[in-house]
């Protein structure tokens, strides 16, 4: 009876035991850790942005005086030919970029996850109904779609998280269904369905924890993928408008003074680079971490 | 000690008329792909009376386990078709039902364990909460109290309780299969199938499972169908016995009318293709040829080619049912010469 009552104490702090398990897992990573640290500053740097640089003045406003300076001790990050100090647009624009990442891929996730997991798990003809719309969607190339996206709708921040966000539906809704596919023919789903679990239920508690670390690691991925695309589509202008110091659009200004003042795309450049692999450094991690079956 | 399940008025009334714990008469089930057309179970009677083991013995791809799985409605259509007269699981039947009155039936009153304990197990739940899940779905019960019966079913089945926040992967494969038998019987089913409960395991773990499920049986009083081909396990776990053949049953009796009075040219190759304990240096005698492709069944009776008695009646027409006053019967068209008798029976 003793040991009945401690197990049920075990079983009462089952989801902290879980999480806690993870991160133990997730600690031994080494390069993981890393890309923790670097998105948690970045996240840190985009959260109190406003409190380390007024926008008005630091960020956008202009001091002629102070034009084109290189790297140095007054300003780290150097000036642009208006001369506003790079450090604090480039660090500003750690806000838009993650907040475009974050919220195009959780978009595509909210829309993308569903149609896979009701294609995979229904099949038949709503199967093949779906998923062929979902390939005709993505014959055309994600940019592309994009870039006919952003211009119907004009361009602006919101309406570039749109266009992102449903160029990444069909990617989610392909991945989600082949890891569906692959695990709902388990004998495991069988069994759920022979304790009477409904549909709903073994979708939410089976197919789903199942199927978590491809579509995790793709949302990782694609957060870097949609990132870098809002750099492409700010630098030819079709996503955030300068003066908006958007990582992108600062490199996108930056190009014709590449020879004089390389520094100037150096920075913007440096920023995207570090970002995304950090966030995939953390998707990988987190991978690795998540699957119970790498757990020793 | 068990949870009880949350049974309306009606359904137990129904229960109640049913002297059956399963009553299915003439069960067909196919399987239609683009190319051909599976035969799979090929109308099947069956009537398992309560409290009562059943087991269901024939060789890969006879049909049992799609005729125990279209018992709980677990078919998929498509490709599968079902087709019977009537289905009735503990007096419901199960045809009629709703998707959500299903889900109230399965696990609750009748209730499976599967044949692979390394697939049958969800790999990213802790076991103790695919325990309390069964019993969680059918009825209102805290997840603490959920729990603390899945740690009980535990005990029961002989894994230690402290062992239920593991997964799947840190048991052994005879530690699985019981965890399914605790899964199966969380709600205390009145019916449970068992789909060859120990084909996975090694022998001094299957000795173990079977002696737990008989234990359980006589505990609780559930009524059990067994599938399985091992002979050995039909004759420690049975009351009664029922020989398929290519989606239908050949002979079907008591367990002692089967081993001793042995009627159908099957049966009898099933027990002459395995090994004498007396004559350890006899060769083994196993039945020749091959099941027929249930895609492509003959016309008379499927076992008529590999048949030492076929004569030219068997290979025009299905064998009838010929029911013995002792309730033993057999679908052999030899029987209608009233002389006809096996060799191992004489």
């Amino acid at each position: 009876m003793d040991r009945v009552e401690k197990s049920c104490k075990n079983s009462a702090g089952v989801r902290q035991n879980r999480a806690l398990a993870v991160w133990r897992q997730f600690r031994r990573n080494k390069g993981a850790m890393i890309g923790l640290i670097i998105t948690a500053a970045l996240i840190l740097l985009a959260v109190s942005a406003d409190f380390i640089w007024d926008y008005e003045t630091d960020v956008i406003g202009m001091n002629i005086a102070d034009r084109m300076i290189s790297p140095g001790t007054k300003y780290l990050f150097g000036t642009d030919n208006y001369g506003r100090d790079m450090l604090a647009r480039v660090g500003y624009g750690a806000r838009y970029s993650l907040v475009i990442g974050a919220v195009s891929v959780l978009f595509g996730l909210f829309v993308g996850v569903p149609i896979g997991t009701s294609a995979g798990y229904l099949g038949g003809r709503y199967d093949t109904i779906i998923m062929r719309m979902i390939d005709a969607f993505s014959i055309v190339p994600s940019i592309l779609l994009t870039i006919l996206m952003v211009t119907v709708l004009g361009t602006s921040l919101l309406n570039l998280m749109i266009a992102l966000a449903i160029s990444t539906i069909p990617i989610f809704a392909r991945i989600t269904r082949a890891s569906v596919l692959t695990v709902r023919y388990n004998e495991y789903i069988e069994s759920a369905k022979a304790i009477g679990a409904s549909d709903f239920y073994i979708i939410t508690k089976y197919i789903i924890p199942n199927c978590f670390s491809p579509i995790l690691v793709q949302a990782t991925l694609r957060m870097g993928t949609n990132i870098i695309s809002a750099a492409g589509l700010s630098y030819i202008g079709l996503g955030v408008a300068l003066p908006t110091p958007e990582w992108g659009a600062l490199l996108s200004a930056s190009k014709q003074f590449i020879i004089q003042a390389p520094y100037l795309c150096f920075f913007p450049g440096l920023a995207i680079m570090i970002t995304v692999m950090s966030i995939n450094l953390v998707g990988d991690g987190l991978r690795d971490a998540l699957d119970p079956k790498l757990k020793r | 000690m068990f949870y009880d399940g949350n049974v309306s008025a009606e359904r137990k009334e129904e229960k109640k008329q049913s002297k059956y714990a399963i009553d299915v008469e003439n069960l067909r089930v196919r399987y239609e792909t683009s190319s051909e057309v599976v035969m799979a179970v090929n109308g099947i009677d069956l009537q398992l009376k309560r409290g009562v083991t059943l087991g269901i013995v024939g060789e890969t791809g006879a049909g049992k386990t799609t005729s125990m799985l279209s018992l709980m409605n677990l078919i998929e259509t498509p490709p599968g078709v079902v087709e019977a007269d009537h289905i009735y699981v503990n007096g419901t039947d199960v045809q009629r039902l709703s998707a959500a009155e299903l889900c109230r039936i399965r696990g609750n009153e009748i209730a499976m364990i599967f044949q692979d304990p390394m697939t049958s197990l969800n790999p990213v739940m802790k076991v103790g909460e695919q325990i309390s899940e069964s019993i969680m779905l059918h009825g209102r019960v805290s997840k603490k109290d959920a729990m603390e019966r899945a740690a009980r079913m535990l005990e029961i089945v002989g894994i230690s309780p402290s062992r239920a926040s593991e997964y799947p992967h840190q048991f052994s494969g005879g530690m699985r299969q019981r965890v399914g038998i605790a899964i199966a019987l969380a709600c205390k089913p009145e019916i449970l199938i068992a789909d060859e409960p120990t084909t996975a395991l090694d022998v001094t773990i299957q000795a173990q499972v079977l002696k737990l499920m008989k234990q359980l049986k006589t505990e609780y009083g559930t009524s059990m169908i067994l599938i399985t081909h091992d002979l050995g396990v039909v004759a420690r776990m049975c009351d009664e016995v029922a020989v398929m053949y290519a989606g239908r049953i050949v002979e079907q009796g008591t367990l002692k009318q089967i081993f001793n009075e042995t009627l159908h040219p099957y049966t009898e190759g099933l027990f002459n293709s395995l090994p004498n304990i007396h004559n350890r240096v006899a060769s083994l005698k196993p039945i020749p040829g091959l099941m027929p492709d249930p895609a492509n069944l003959p016309q008379g009776c499927a076992f008529a080619k590999r048949c030492p008695y076929a004569a030219q009646a068997c290979y025009a027409e299905q064998p009838a049912r010929k029911t013995y006053e002792d309730g033993h019967s057999v679908w052999c068209t030899a029987y209608r010469d009233a002389e006809f008798h096996i060799k191992r029976k004489g």
